[in-house]
Parts: C-alpha cells; sequence; structure tokens
C-alpha cells in the first residue's frame, strides 16, 4: 500500500476516536484554561477578559486552600492504604486458606456496589447513637460520636469509605501477578530455607513492581476523580472539611453558577493531575528499562 | 398529466381532511412542575394526589409534578434545566432564592399574569410569607409551603424529671435551664438523652435565624445587597448556640443531622427539638409519647424566621403553559386546598381564608398544636435573602459549622463569614 | 505437598477472616435493616420478622423501573460505541505507520488521567451547544472514545502473529476485512474482558449523569438513588436501604454468578 493510503485509510479508523477525544477532552481542556481568564457571564453581562484575576481571588480563597489541603490529605492516606491493603487481601486468596472463593468475594464485593449506595450504606453505619458503629463501640462503653458532624472525624471517616470500595479493587490486578509467579522460585526458596517474609520481601515485591505502579496510578486518578461520596455523606461540610477539590469545582460551577471560577479550579486540578502523570510516566520508563 | 393533477389533488385534499380530524379541538397543556421535599412523611404521594384532583377539576390541564430533591437539589436543578434550555414551567423553590431567579432573568412577576381584576387574590396572603416574595414593588411567588420554626418537647420526659409537661421554655434562660434537667447520663457518663437540639446540617443558618431574631437583629437588608453577620448582637446568638454544647453540655456536639433529628426525638435520644412546622403530621404520626408544640422561646423578643417555598412561573413557559400553571397555583392556595395541606404536614395554610373554612377549624380544635407555626407570625421576620443567595448563605452556613465544630471562635467565624459574604455581593452594590 | 505449598497457620487464616467479615459487613447490614421492618432498623434481634415492604415502599416512591431502563440502554450505548470506536482507533495504532503517530498515541493517553468527569463545565456547556442536555445519548458520548480501551486492545492487537494477517491479505481480504477476520475473533477475550469492566464502571457512574440529566425519563439508578434518599426528608433507612440494594443488585447478582468471570476479566484488563 502506498503511504497516501496507509495515512487516508489510519486517518478515518481513527476518525470516530479522535473527534469523540477532541470534544469531551481536549478542547474542554483548552477551552478550560482560556475560561479562566474571563469573568462569568451573568443573566446581561457579558464575560470580561480579566487575565490572570480569577487566579488571585483563587490564591485568597480560604475554602480553596481547605479543599485542596483535604485532598492531599485524602489522597495520602486512601493510596497507601488500599493498595496496602490489596495486596494483603491478594496475598491471602492466593494462599491456600479455607473459604477463599467466600473471602474473595467479600473483599471485592464493594467494588461493584456504586459509591452511591455505598455512601448510603456508610451514613447509615455513622450516625451517631443508633448508627451500627457507635452501636459496636457502645458494646465497649465508648461515648457516641459525630463521626461526620465533626470536623477531626469527617474527613477520616470519607477516607474509610473510600478505601473500603477501592482496595477489592486493586486486590484483583495483585491476584493476577500473583499467579504469574512461577512456582519453581517458591520451591527453590523453599529448599533454600528462606523464610516465608525473606521470600516475600526478595522475590515478590520486585516481581509485583509494575502492577503496583499500575495500581497507584488508579489509586491516584481515583483520589481526585471519585467526589460521590461526598455529594451524598456530607456535602463537602462540616465548613468544608471534606471539601475536595472536584467536589469544590462542582459546587462551584453547578450550585453557583461561577463558570469563571469553576474554570480557574479545573485548571489546577488538570495541573496537578498533569504532575503527577508525569512523574509517574518518568518512574514507569526507569522501571521498564530496570526490568 | 391531467390525471396526476387530479391524484396530487386528491391526495392533498385527503392530507387536509385528515390533519383537520386528528386535530384536537381543545389541546391539553402539559405544565411540568419541580418540587422538593423537606420534611418526614409521605409528600410525594399528597402532591401526587394533589394533582389527580387537580386534574380532575381541569381537564383541559396536564401537570406532571417532578420530585427533585432537597431545595438546594431543586434549585440546582432548575437553573441547571434553565440553562440547558429544557427548564420546567413552574416550580416550588425556596422563597429565599427569590433575588437569584431575577438575576437569572427566569420568573414572570405575578401582575403580568393575574388580570386586574383579580389582582386582590395577591394580597390575600399572610403578610409575612409575602415578605420574602415581593420586590422592587413586584410580586414574584406565590407562597405555598411555608413554615415557622417551632419547638417540640417529649412531655413523658418532662415529667420525669419534675417539670410541668404542658409548660415549655419561654426564655432562653429556661430553655437552658430545662435542658440541663432533662439530660440524662448513664453510668459512665455518657448522654443517653440530650436535653435540646438545634440542627446544624445543610442549611444552619436558617435556625440560626430564630436565634438572631429573637436577639432583635436583622441578618440582611430588603434589597438583598448588604448583610450584618459580624454584628455584636450576631455574635451573641452564635456564642449561646456553642455554649449550648461545650458550656452547659445539653446539646449534641458537632453538627446535628436536620434529616435525623425527629427521629431522635421519637427514639427519645433528645427532650426537646426546634424544627419546621411543616414536620407536625410527621411528629403527630410517629412519636410513641405526648409531645407538646409551642413558639420558640425569647430573649430581647420572641421570633422565628418563616421558611419554606414558593411557587414560581418561569419566562420560558408558553402564554398557555403560564396560565395552566397559574390555574394550579390558584387551586392549590385556595381556602380548602391550603388547608389540606397544611392539615396533611404541617405546613402553615398560606391565607387566612384557609384557616376560616370547617376542616381547618376543626382540626385546631382538636390538636391545637397546628396554630402554633401561625401564630408566630406575629413576631416573624422575613428569611434570610439575597442576591446570588446560594453563596452568600454558605458563608453563613461555613461559619456556623465551623463555631459549632469549635474550630473558630464565635466572633472569629463570623468575621470571616462576613467578609466572603461582602466579597461576593460586591458587584451588586 | 511441597515445602512452598504448605497453608498458612492460623493467625494468618484468622486475620484474613477477621478482615472478610470487617468487609462485608456494612453490606450486610444494609441486608439486614431492608429485609426487616423499620423497628428493626437499629435493633438486632435475631427473630425479628423479615418483610419485603421496605423494597415495596422503595419501588412505590420512585420510578425504579424507568432508572433501571435509563441504566441499561445508557450502558449498552457506551459499551457499542466504545468497541466500535476503540476497535478501529487501537487497529490503526497497532498496524499502521504514519506520521505523528507516537504524538497522537500520547494526545490519546492523555485521557487516561483526564476523564471527562474531571471536565465537567465545558463538558455540560458543549452538550447544551449541541442541544443534547437530559438525553440518555449525552450520558454515553463523552465516554465512548476510550483512552483505557484503545490502548488495551492496541496492546492485544499487536501480539497478534503478522502471518495470520498476510494470509488473509494473499485471500483477498480489504483492511477492514483483516480487521473482522483475523483481529476480533483473537481478541475476543479481551474484550470480554473490557466489556465487563465497562459496565461495571458505567453502571456506577454518578457525577456526570447527576449534571447532565434533569428528568426522570433520562436519569440513571445512581442519580435516582441519590433524589430519592435525599437526607433533608427525614431518614427512613430501611426503606433507603432497600433502594440501595434494589439499585446495586443487578450487578451485583451478576457478579455472584459470573464471579470467576468477573475477576478473570479484571485480572486480564490489569495485566497488560
Amino acid at each position: 500500500m502506498s503511504r497516501l493510503r496507509t495515512s487516508i485509510h489510519a486517518s478515518l479508523l481513527l476518525l470516530p476516536a479522535v473527534v469523540l477525544l477532541a470534544a469531551f477532552t481536549h478542547v474542554p481542556a483548552v477551552r478550560t484554561f482560556i475560561g479562566a481568564l474571563y469573568t462569568t457571564p451573568r443573566g446581561k453581562r457579558p464575560a470580561v477578559f480579566v487575565g490572570l484575576d480569577n487566579y488571585r481571588q483563587l490564591l485568597d480563597d480560604p475554602v480553596f486552600w481547605q479543599a485542596m489541603a483535604n485532598n492531599v490529605w485524602y489522597a495520602a492516606l486512601t493510596i497507601p492504604l488500599s493498595v496496602v491493603l490489596a495486596l494483603v487481601m491478594a496475598l491471602a486468596v492466593d494462599a491456600r486458606l479455607p473459604g477463599r472463593a467466600a473471602l474473595r468475594m467479600a473483599y471485592f464485593t464493594p467494588t461493584v456496589l456504586p459509591m452511591i449506595a455505598v455512601a448510603n450504606i456508610w451514613l447509615f453505619f455513622y450516625t451517631p447513637g443508633y448508627g451500627l458503629l457507635d452501636q459496636v463501640l457502645g458494646l465497649f462503653g465508648l461515648p457516641e460520636t459525630n463521626w461526620l458532624g465533626s470536623r477531626d472525624s469527617a474527613l477520616y471517616a470519607v477516607i474509610a469509605v473510600a478505601v473500603w470500595k477501592e482496595a477489592g479493587f486493586f486486590m484483583i490486578f495483585y491476584l493476577a501477578a500473583l499467579q504469574t509467579i512461577p512456582h519453581d522460585l517458591r520451591e527453590a526458596a523453599a529448599i533454600e530455607g528462606a523464610s516465608r517474609f525473606t521470600f516475600f520481601r526478595r522475590v515478590t515485591l520486585p516481581l509485583l513492581m509494575p502492577t503496583t505502579l499500575f495500581v497507584l496510578v488508579n489509586a491516584v486518578i481515583g483520589a481526585f476523580r471519585l467526589v460521590d461520596h461526598i455529594v451524598v455523606m456530607t456535602r463537602g461540610g462540616p465548613d468544608n472539611a471534606t471539601a475536595l477539590l472536584l467536589y469544590y469545582i462542582y459546587e462551584i460551577g453547578f450550585r453557583f453558577w461561577d463558570s469563571a471560577y469553576a474554570a480557574t479550579l479545573t485548571t489546577v486540578l488538570l495541573a496537578i493531575l498533569a504532575v503527577l502523570a508525569a512523574v509517574q510516566f518518568l518512574f514507569l520508563e526507569r522501571r521498564i528499562h530496570y526490568r | 398529466m391531467k390525471f396526476f393533477t387530479q391524484v396530487r389533488c386528491a391526495a392533498a385534499a385527503l392530507a387536509a381532511s385528515l390533519t383537520l380530524a386528528v386535530t384536537p379541538v381543545s389541546a391539553q397543556t402539559t405544565v411540568n412542575m419541580y418540587y422538593p421535599v423537606a420534611v418526614g412523611g409521605p409528600i410525594t404521594k399528597i402532591i401526587d394526589k394533589m394533582v389527580a384532583d387537580f386534574s380532575a377539576a381541569h381537564p383541559d390541564i396536564k401537570v406532571n409534578p417532578i420530585y427533585s430533591g432537597s431545595y438546594q437539589d431543586t434549585i440546582t436543578k432548575v437553573i441547571t434545566a434553565l440553562k440547558g434550555g429544557n427548564a420546567p414551567e413552574f416550580a416550588v423553590i425556596l422563597s429565599t432564592d427569590m433575588f437569584t431567579l431575577i438575576d437569572e432573568d427566569a420568573i414572570v412577576p405575578f401582575e403580568e399574569l393575574v388580570p386586574d381584576a383579580d389582582k386582590a387574590w395577591l394580597d390575600s396572603f399572610y403578610e409575612g410569607f409575602m415578605l420574602n416574595s415581593r420586590t422592587g414593588g413586584k410580586t414574584w411567588g406565590i407562597p405555598f409551603q411555608r413554615s415557622t420554626i417551632v419547638q417540640y418537647w417529649n412531655k413523658d420526659a418532662f415529667r420525669e424529671v419534675g417539670l410541668d409537661p404542658e409548660v415549655p421554655p419561654t426564655t432562653w434562660d429556661e430553655m437552658v435551664a430545662f435542658a440541663e434537667r432533662l439530660t440524662k447520663r448513664d453510668a459512665s457518663g455518657n448522654v443517653v438523652r440530650w436535653g435540646i437540639q438545634i440542627p446544624s446540617s445543610g442549611f444552619p443558618y436558617w435556625l440560626f435565624q430564630a436565634l438572631t431574631t429573637q436577639n432583635d437583629v436583622i441578618l440582611a437588608n430588603e434589597a438583598g445587597t448588604k448583610v450584618t453577620y459580624d454584628d455584636p448582637r450576631v455574635v451573641e446568638a452564635l456564642r449561646f448556640w456553642v455554649d449550648l454544647s461545650r458550656k452547659h453540655k445539653v446539646h449534641p456536639e458537632g453538627i446535628v443531622e436536620w434529616g435525623t433529628t425527629p427521629k431522635d426525638f421519637f427514639e427519645g435520644k433528645v427532650a426537646m427539638m426546634w424544627t419546621t412546622t411543616g414536620n407536625l403530621t410527621n411528629v403527630r404520626t410517629n412519636a410513641p409519647f405526648p409531645f407538646g408544640v409551642a413558639k420558640l422561646p425569647s430573649k430581647v423578643r420572641g421570633g422565628s424566621p418563616t421558611g419554606g417555598g414558593n411557587f414560581y412561573i418561569f419566562k420560558n413557559a408558553s402564554p398557555e403553559q403560564r396560565r395552566a400553571a397559574l390555574a394550579f397555583i390558584k387551586w392549590a392556595t385556595a381556602p380548602e386546598q391550603a388547608a389540606a395541606w397544611s392539615i396533611a404536614t404541617g405546613y402553615v395554610a398560606v391565607t387566612p381564608a384557609a384557616w376560616e373554612t370547617d376542616a381547618m377549624k376543626k382540626y385546631v380544635a382538636e390538636f391545637p398544636a397546628a396554630a402554633v407555626a401561625r401564630d408566630q407570625l406575629d413576631v416573624a421576620v422575613a428569611e434570610l435573602s439575597t442576591h446570588d443567595n446560594q453563596r452568600v448563605t454558605k458563608a453563613l452556613n461555613d461559619g456556623l459549622q465551623a463555631a459549632l465544630t469549635g474550630a473558630k471562635d464565635p466572633a472569629a467565624a463570623m468575621k470571616d463569614a462576613q467578609a466572603e459574604a461582602d466579597r461576593v455581593l460586591r458587584p451588586f452594590q | 505437598m511441597s515445602i512452598a505449598d504448605r497453608p498458612p497457620g492460623p493467625i494468618e487464616t484468622i486475620g484474613a477472616w477477621l478482615l472478610g467479615l470487617l468487609w462485608i459487613l456494612p453490606l450486610a447490614y444494609a441486608v439486614w435493616t431492608a429485609f426487616h421492618p423499620s423497628a428493626y432498623a437499629t435493633r438486632f434481634d435475631l427473630l425479628a420478622p423479615l418483610t419485603l415492604e421496605n423494597f415495596v415502599a422503595a419501588w412505590q416512591a420512585a420510578p425504579f423501573g424507568r432508572y433501571l431502563f435509563n441504566t441499561t440502554v445508557i450502558v449498552t450505548m457506551v459499551l457499542a460505541g466504545q468497541l466500535l470506536v476503540c476497535t478501529l482507533a487501537a487497529y490503526a495504532f497497532a498496524r499502521y505507520r504514519f506520521p505523528g503517530q507516537s504524538l497522537l498515541f500520547a494526545l490519546v493517553l492523555m485521557q487516561l488521567m483526564v476523564m471527562p468527569d474531571i471536565l465537567i463545565v465545558e463538558n455540560y456547556r458543549t452538550m447544551f451547544a449541541l442541544g443534547l442536555v437530559d438525553t440518555l445519548g449525552a450520558v454515553a458520548l463523552p465516554y465512548m472514545a476510550s483512552a483505557f480501551g484503545i490502548f488495551l486492545l492496541r496492546q492485544t492487537f499487536m501480539t497478534v502473529p503478522k502471518e495470520l494477517e498476510e494470509a488473509a491479505i494473499v485471500e483477498g481480504c480489504s483492511s477492514l476485512g483483516v480487521l473482522w477476520r483475523v483481529y476480533v475473533p483473537l481478541a475476543r477475550p479481551v474484550f470480554v474482558a473490557y466489556g465487563l469492566v465497562s459496565v461495571s464502571y458505567h453502571w456506577n457512574n454518578f457525577l456526570w449523569p447527576l449534571i447532565v440529566t434533569n428528568s426522570v425519563e433520562t436519569r440513571p439508578l445512581t442519580v435516582g438513588l441519590a433524589v430519592f434518599s435525599s437526607t433533608d426528608q427525614g431518614i427512613d433507612w430501611s426503606i433507603i436501604s432497600a433502594a440501595t440494594l434494589m439499585t446495586a443488585a443487578p450487578l451485583l447478582v451478576a457478579f455472584l454468578i459470573f464471579q470467576r468471570a468477573f475477576v478473570q476479566s479484571f485480572m486480564r484488563a490489569g495485566i497488560r
């Protein structure tokens, strides 16, 4: 085939994907950058170019900084917790434990539930006094706690929900990777008298590195993308203690209709994701060479 | 050629006659109505029945009631729909969102819809409810599910601690004193019943406005362009609320959930609660003990903000649709229907005439609690309402939640709230 | 049994089981609440009567049947669109050489990080401009070009031996014919895997449908559930639990029946 024909064929094959991606990813991203440089049109007042004014407003906005701090803290806790738990679960299911099929089901079930359903269930769980958590703690004589209604515990409560939902999902990837570890390696290590823990540290963990990276990428994306539970459980409260960046964007964009400020916030979020993507991509490159 | 011309003529005639046959002589007008639910009880069923009754009386109008969540959800959905080009024709929305809807150029003033002969109808509602329905000399909303805040108390609990079960607290000090006696602790010191509970989730500003009214201070001006969150009397009211949990320890700490407060009351976890009169029928149906309802206690004066939703008609509705919507609104606020709605829910029937109907008189005779919220209208004030209302009230909500969770001192919290509100309102001043 | 296959000790077993129990507890609690009358929602009397009235009440309180239909249509549209668009694009990336290929692929991969959910404000504007707000198509459209799908299928296609393709060309197949006759059948397990992952994801999607739908005719189950359980109306946990289970049920039941396939699919999707 001539190069021209090849190019035309390829273009046609790629056309639907390119059009859709451009329409819903790339063009909106560019328009967001541009939109952040204008004011919000309201009723009869058109948008006005204001350069970096919106960003200045952003820097002065205590709620933005709260949302950033929340999101960083949220990511810092959900990502390691869910990844480590996923690994632990995968090891448990992979080992010849009695009842592993049931265990696997127990660990994975939260993943197939919609986050909204999960949020409702946990909302009930957390109700002070007669919610399940307080009832169980009450058996130990502990006082009732307002889990979602006090700033100290609200974010942790929400983190627990996210970890509960995501750990099972990551477990599957670890399970797949564990099952590709050659049996002979285990035999050899056992014969040489290596303890199971040493085997785990020296052999399993490094072999799981690519999976860990894949899982980390998903976990990072999830930490910024998944805000369904915030919408249902706390609506960002109390006093923005559980406001995550995307939730704040949703509030600004769809409750207050301040589209310019929402664009500014979205730009910041995009920048964060871009930086994280770059970091992970570079890390990945090094690892691939390493392997 | 002549043959085909004949065929074409015949076809045209046939088509024309068919069209004429199919076009209904009187078209049925369909109107969509978004409405929120903020109280317990089978409200959607009640609304559905109302719509069914209306349809029976007006077969040429079809009303589609669409439940759209809470008040905040509803205004969000309405504005989203407006911007998306498929707005409903009318809706029940918080009376305080009036300025926001006007700024979005979304609603039609009722003076334009109501023929001159009928203008008296606009004046037939309680003045207290019209405070949040009129501006610039025009009427933008018609009261529907309106309320004031009332205090409910558990008579059995009062009896248990030696208080007269028929006498509620009438001042702030009395309320604290009663609550101290009512708060029950178990052997290890954990509270099993709180004395008083004032919800602070979602829209704490409304409950707070009762406290500020009782302390004789107004939060916003009539034009909706300025707020006074940092007034010393406002801070004093907030400090009182915070002290209930932190100093007197008669009120749960942290944020108290609006939706579960009635259930807490039923379960005996709290002896006195402040909530809307719209929960009255819910409490009456579900409380397993005798309960009392009374006006809120006073400090400098008594008082409560009004609350609840008005009917608004949107500009995108065609003239027939506007007429249809208006017909429903008039029907729903007519004395018999307003009385029925009030009895079914506990909301205050919106016209004095409704209270004069036989059904209502009978109901009040056997259940005097129903009239409490209406009687409180004498000392009621307009609910907090400004331009860009959602954002300005969020500033106050955040400040209140910060103080109630102990993150900020009341004075600092209100100062920050004032600063944020000023920033948002600047373009409107 | 060799040393390596020795089953784990009792401590590990108990630990794993405790974790499993902890993990299933919230769902078990929801099941308890949904099947017992409201009075028993917070009291765990083992002899409490079972009832289906919560499900009946929930079903009557909101049009869950319609929501189920909407969700099914949306998920089907998304999957159909994805299979079409991603297969064609993956084929182009896998088997064609053209200028700007790497750059284009990098741009495609951008979507892995920048999902349509992040750009909700602008995407809403686009839908409005297209006049598609509050339609089922609007919910599905942004997801049809999936970078994950393109990536996955490209990897799969790249493992197909060239000889098979050459054989098909010799038999007179056009390039689309080669795709249909050679690549697609060989990639079937990956298609199934991807299909299950996509359905799971989009069945549970919430934020975008929340914004772009307004009416009962277009709302999926997740949004319907959120509207229904709006906490301002005084929460009856039994009914909300019933509604929650109904929303989660289709996927949950499918998962319980096809557990192996589900797990294998997610595993396969991940290994690549």
